[in-house]
């Protein structure tokens, strides 16, 4: 951590630094762009993952941290910058260094209003164009008859907005064309079978052949980050089942490390691996359900009933313990709700009897058919450059043969002591990114055959205060859900309730993905990458 | 074997002592007509119930089994609900050919019943080229799918036609072709003189080889006539929701849903003519009992049952494989089966003229 | 003149006011035997075989998929046709959330389906903003938008209560009059009148 200070130092003498749990820097707007360089190409630091973009409104100003993670040195970074102009705030848009930038950069545009100089999409993300005011602003005005339920077809652009600082100062705004004037433009989504949910593709295409896709998102937003600062902090945890609901256990854990971490409450044995279990099980239900609606996006319906046999199998076991099938609200904070149903151990046993014969007959039956292998083999090949630079964490980006499990990166709860491999693939392709998830099915398997028969004795969850005040600071922890890394940002001001929560999710680099993706590709390929891609849609929009 | 000829016959003396020819004509046809349509929707229904019994045990499931005994009057409570449904008519489009694609869609599958050999004796007509009009208005229902497709202007039902003719024509040159080479070793065209060319044994013993290579041709490329998976892309559910007849409601829908169960059997009817013996019972030279206790079943229940297994075969294609993409599914007609069906041709061709076959 | 299902003898199941208020609707306005039994033929039919339409914005969604799935198995009754195009389908199971940006797209789907129409609310979140109350993006209910006949509650509801919700679905349909009676049609117009959407023109 020093030596990265003294590097900083030594390029930006006004950069200062401020001590929490990680690397803090604070730089003036002006020199973003150069420190944001200089961290990412600097061969020292190699900050090459932008984490993400958390948006804050710190009433006297607004601004932006910026987590940065070193995916050569494995190490993070944040980056504080801020504006005290309420009225027109901008700053230095970095999209041209990271690519999902310029998604994040748009999310913090919808939640803040925080224009980002130099972006080439500054659009609302989420919300519609004709939106009253930014949601996450303290000041926000949250009353239904500012913005009422909308009454007519929303009103849609074909324009972009650019931003620039002319000369004298003041903010100019150029627009420009999203698609060529005489393109033909299939509109795929929201309410499409393929989109996975309400996810909106609006496709230029030349025969069969895409040219480019916009990414509309945000029919599912549900706000869940500014309803989160009015709870307290149990309250907020049930929404994790919403947001991705197959890894409803994973985000769970991430929430309740972030506040244990916090609070300073240490979990017993018995309650981490429990939690561990149940994350392994979310993650063997996740990839079949993958497995199954892919096959299915491809034409191989009889493939779903094949693997959701093994799914409904891992819910019987959860709804034994938890009493719910999908969403569970288990974790708490301090350990797990209830303790295990007596069945537990001889269920997973059971379970773990047949996934091995199941994988077997997967592969019989889809992967080794030709039409498959030609379907998926060689379509959206994603560089391993480029998922870094998307951002695209989870098992999309180890079959880009990135190694980004955070189970083996950054070990948290009892992972650094369990035996697994990390299942990374060089290819790229929609291939790798399935093989990746049948493999991975197989190494969860592992985890719980260590731990079924070795669930130590003790209480399930330690005696925690009624009433949970997080002392003031900021935490980031992440985890690693069935769909890749899962960050929560926690600001608390010492109150009850969190003053600002902010939810990473893998889903939002994988849908931005798609565009560059298929470019090129036929507007079949798109399912196929879409499929591959496995985002769940609550997850991108929130 | 009973000669259903015999009854046909005798309906034709007693209809023509009782009134002029005209006339006898003129009901016969409207005999023939209501027999044709009742067998067409009775066939239709009973296939998507057995369509949706197969894909459930396929899938480890039930399938229908609330509404009548074992589920059988699901489809006639699906028909009654679709004969009553709304039609949707929209704006902005040419309403007289929205309107008109459903019934050519529906005349076409309807044409082809006048050839199949449904049993001894029992078939429309049986003129000299039967076959060549078989394929000739099979043809008739890939107009009724690109009108359907344009005249919804819709983008997703426009992409749907258009994939649909594209695949229609090039699979149609693989069927005609492995009709071809199955009319060259018959020596006809006529749908009765083949079928009477297989009472010795079924042509896809006797033609062996180039017969084999001919069959699995033509089931692959009838699989793509009839718009099923894996070559269900004018249809994509996941691709175009549902392609070309995506805007069609009611009973216009239903006449797509009907035509496309009523093309596979048409394709397997066709199969089951060329290749197994269409009604003739299953014969073996030499096998005089066997032969014998073959034919106390009778013809129609042959030619039924016989296209009904191939049609078993194309709905477990349907839930087994995934869907090929646009270019992949050009690629295979155009450079894998073409050549292989010139070939084949050429082959049948010397095991016609040098009497190689059985 | 009661409403019941040959699988289902049970009383709870047959405890059902609405129903009921519909069948004495029906009784006192009174039907001659012809109209009578085609009304009955066509609600036999219309009963068993509702379609539904591929529509899932979230959660729900995927206890839908488990719906068709073998262990549930929607087929046996009929439904597992879901059809992607809503002209084609019976009724909308709304599962999931609809947000301010959804909820004209949702009407408009609404809109396509070819009569007789349906919807089902599924989950907390269809039926009244469930635990999003608080939201500012969350539409506070479908049945601020479109008219809802069932209402089917849970986070997100367990299948075998969707399989029941879809079952009070056909009960319902089997009280309606295809031929003037309980004119659903009238009571519809008059909603959508009440909540209007603009159409485009184009």
């Amino acid at each position: 951590m020093a030596d990265t200070q003294e590097i900083i130092t030594g390029l930006f003498p006004k950069a200062t630094f401020e001590e929490g749990d990680i690397l803090t820097v604070v730089i003036d707007d002006s020199q973003w762009h150069d420190l944001a360089k200089a961290l990412r190409d600097t061969p020292e630091l190699s900050y090459d993952f932008l984490v993400t973009i958390v948006g804050m409104d710190w009433v006297e100003k607004l601004g932006c941290i910026y987590y940065l993670t070193s995916t050569k040195y494995n190490k993070r970074i944040a980056v504080k910058i801020s504006t005290a102009d309420r009225e027109n705030p901008a700053l230095t848009s970095v999209a041209d260094l990271w690519h999902i930038a310029g998604i994040y950069e748009r999310e913090v545009y919808d939640f803040f209003g925080i224009v980002f100089l130099g972006n080439p999409d500054m659009r609302r993300l989420f919300l519609s164009i004709d939106w009253k005011g930014f949601p996450l602003r303290k000041d926000y005005d949250a009353s239904p008859e500012v913005n009422p339920v909308p009454q007519d077809n929303e009103r849609q652009s074909d324009f972009t907005n650019v931003y620039s600082r002319a000369e004298d100062g003041k903010i100019e705004c150029r627009q420009e064309r999203v698609f060529e004037e005489n393109d033909f433009v299939v509109n795929i989504g929201p309410q499409h079978p393929a989109t996975h949910g309400v996810l909106r593709f609006r496709t230029a295409v030349d025969g069969e052949t895409i040219k480019k896709i916009d990414v509309y998102m945000g029919y599912i937003h549900r706000g869940v980050e500014k309803i989160c600062e009015s709870l307290t902090y149990p309250q907020t945890l049930h929404f994790m089942d919403r947001l991705d609901y197959f890894s409803a256990h994973p985000y769970h854990h991430g929430l309740c490390l972030a506040i244990e971490e916090a609070a300073g409450i240490e979990i017993s044995r018995r309650a981490k691996v429990i939690r561990v279990m149940m994350d392994e099980l979310s993650r063997i239900a996740s990839h079949c359900l993958f497995i199954g609606t892919f096959c299915m996006d491809l034409g191989a319906t009889t493939m779903l009933f094949y693997a959701l046999r093994v799914r409904e199998q891992i819910l019987d076991i959860m709804d034994k313990t938890c009493g719910a099938r999908m969403t569970f609200n288990y974790e708490c904070v301090g350990g797990v709700m209830q303790d295990l149903a007596p069945d537990f151990v001889n269920d997973v046993k059971a379970l773990l009897a047949v996934i091995p014969k199941n994988l077997k007959e997967y592969d019989k039956l889809f992967t080794g058919n030709v039409i498959t292998k030609n379907r998926m083999e060689g379509v959206g090949v994603l560089s391993r450059e480029n998922a870094i630079s998307w951002g695209v964490t989870g098992p999309s980006g180890r079959a880009s043969g990135w190694a980004c499990d955070v189970r083996k990166t950054n070990p948290y709860s009892i992972y650094g002591e369990l035996e697994f491999d990390e299942v990374v693939r060089s290819e790229g392709d929609s291939m790798a990114r399935f093989k990746v998830r049948m493999d991975e099915i197989a190494q969860s398997a592992r985890i719980l055959e260590q731990l079924v028969d070795n669930i130590p004795d003790g209480e399930y969850c330690v005696k925690v205060p009624k009433v949970i005040k997080l002392p003031a600071g900021h935490w980031f922890r992440t985890v690693e859900g069935c769909r890749g890394t899962f960050g929560v940002y926690l600001e608390s001001d010492g109150t009850t309730n969190p003053y600002r929560l902010k939810l990473v999710t893998p889903s939002l680099p994988a849908a931005a993905v798609v565009d560059s993706l298929t470019r090129g590709g036929k507007i079949a390929d798109l399912i196929t990458i879409g499929g591959s891609l496995d985002y769940i849609v609550p997850d991108i929009d929130r | 074997m009973f000669d259903f000829s015999l009854f046909t016959n005798w309906i034709h003396t007693t209809l023509s002592s009782l009134m002029p020819e005209w006339l006898t004509i003129t009901t016969e046809c409207v005999l023939i007509g209501v027999a044709l349509l009742l067998t067409y929707s009775l066939l239709a229904l009973f296939y998507i119930y057995f369509e949706r019994k197969v894909c459930a045990a396929f899938q480890c499931r039930l399938g229908p089994n609330r509404v009548g005994p074992m589920g059988l009057l699901q489809s006639f409570a699906d028909m009654f609900k679709m004969l009553i449904k709304e039609i949707i008519y929209l704006n902005h489009t040419d309403k007289f050919l929205f309107a008109l694609a459903p019934y050519l869609v529906i005349l076409a599958s309807m044409l082809a019943f006048a050839v199949l050999p449904w049993g001894n004796g029992l078939q429309v007509i049986d003129f000299n080229i039967g076959i060549f009009f078989l394929i000739a208005v099979s043809s008739i229902g890939v107009l009724g799918i690109l009108l359907a497709g344009w005249s919804s202007n819709n983008k997703f039902t426009l992409i749907g036609a258009l994939r649909s003719g594209a695949q229609m024509v090039s699979y149609e040159l693989s069927i005609g072709l492995s009709v071809l080479t199955m009319v060259c070793f018959a020596g006809s065209m006529s749908v009765g003189d083949i079928v009477e060319a297989q009472s010795g044994l079924w042509f896809i013993f006797s033609g062996h080889i180039p017969a084999i290579i001919a069959f699995i041709i033509y089931l692959i490329a009838g699989t793509a006539e009839t718009n099923r998976g894996p070559f269900d892309l004018p249809e994509a559910e996941s691709e175009l929701t549902a392609g070309y007849h995506t805007e069609y409601s009611g009973i216009h829908f239903g006449f797509f849903y009907l035509a496309e169960y009523l093309n596979l059997f048409i394709v397997s009817g066709v199969a089951t003519l060329l290749f197994f013996g269409g009604w003739m019972p299953l014969h073996f030279p030499g096998w005089d009992g066997f032969n014998a206790i073959m034919d106390y079943i009778p013809s129609v229940v042959w030619f039924i049952a016989k296209a009904i297994a191939i049609s078993f075969v194309i709905i477990w294609f349907k839930w087994t494989f995934p869907r090929l993409r646009i270019d992949q599914m050009l690629a295979l007609e155009w450079k894998y089966l073409l050549p292989i069906n010139l070939f084949n041709l050429v082959l049948m061709v010397l095991v016609v003229v040098y009497g190689i076959h059985f | 003149m009661e409403v019941t299902t040959k699988s289902m003898p049970y009383e709870a199941w047959k405890d059902n006011e609405y129903i009921e208020s519909l069948v004495k609707e029906l009784q006192d306005n009174g039907t001659n035997v012809i109209v009578g039994s085609f009304d009955k033929l066509i609600n036999w039919g219309r009963s068993n075989s509702i379609w539904p339409l591929t529509f899932a914005t979230s959660c729900c969604g995927i206890e839908f998929v488990s719906l068709g799935a073998a262990r549930y198995d929607m087929a046996r009754f009929g439904w597992e046709v879901a059809r992607s195009s809503p002209r084609q389908a019976d009724f909308i199971m709304v599962a999931g959330t609809i947000v301010h940006r959804m909820a004209p797209v949702l009407r408009r789907l609404y809109d396509q389906l070819a009569e007789p129409k349906y919807v089902i609310a599924c989950g907390a979140c269809a039926v009244s903003g469930g635990p999003f109350k608080k939201s500012y993006h969350v539409v506070m209910g479908v049945d601020k938008i479109i008219p809802v006949d069932v209402y089917l509650p849970g986070c997100p509801p367990r299948p075998e209560a969707m399989i029941y919700a879809i079952m009070q679905l056909s009960r319902k349909i089997k009280v309606e009059k295809f031929f003037g009676g309980v004119n659903r049609q009238e009571s519809q117009k008059e909603f959508l009148a009440k909540h209007p959407i603009a159409d485009v023109e184009d």
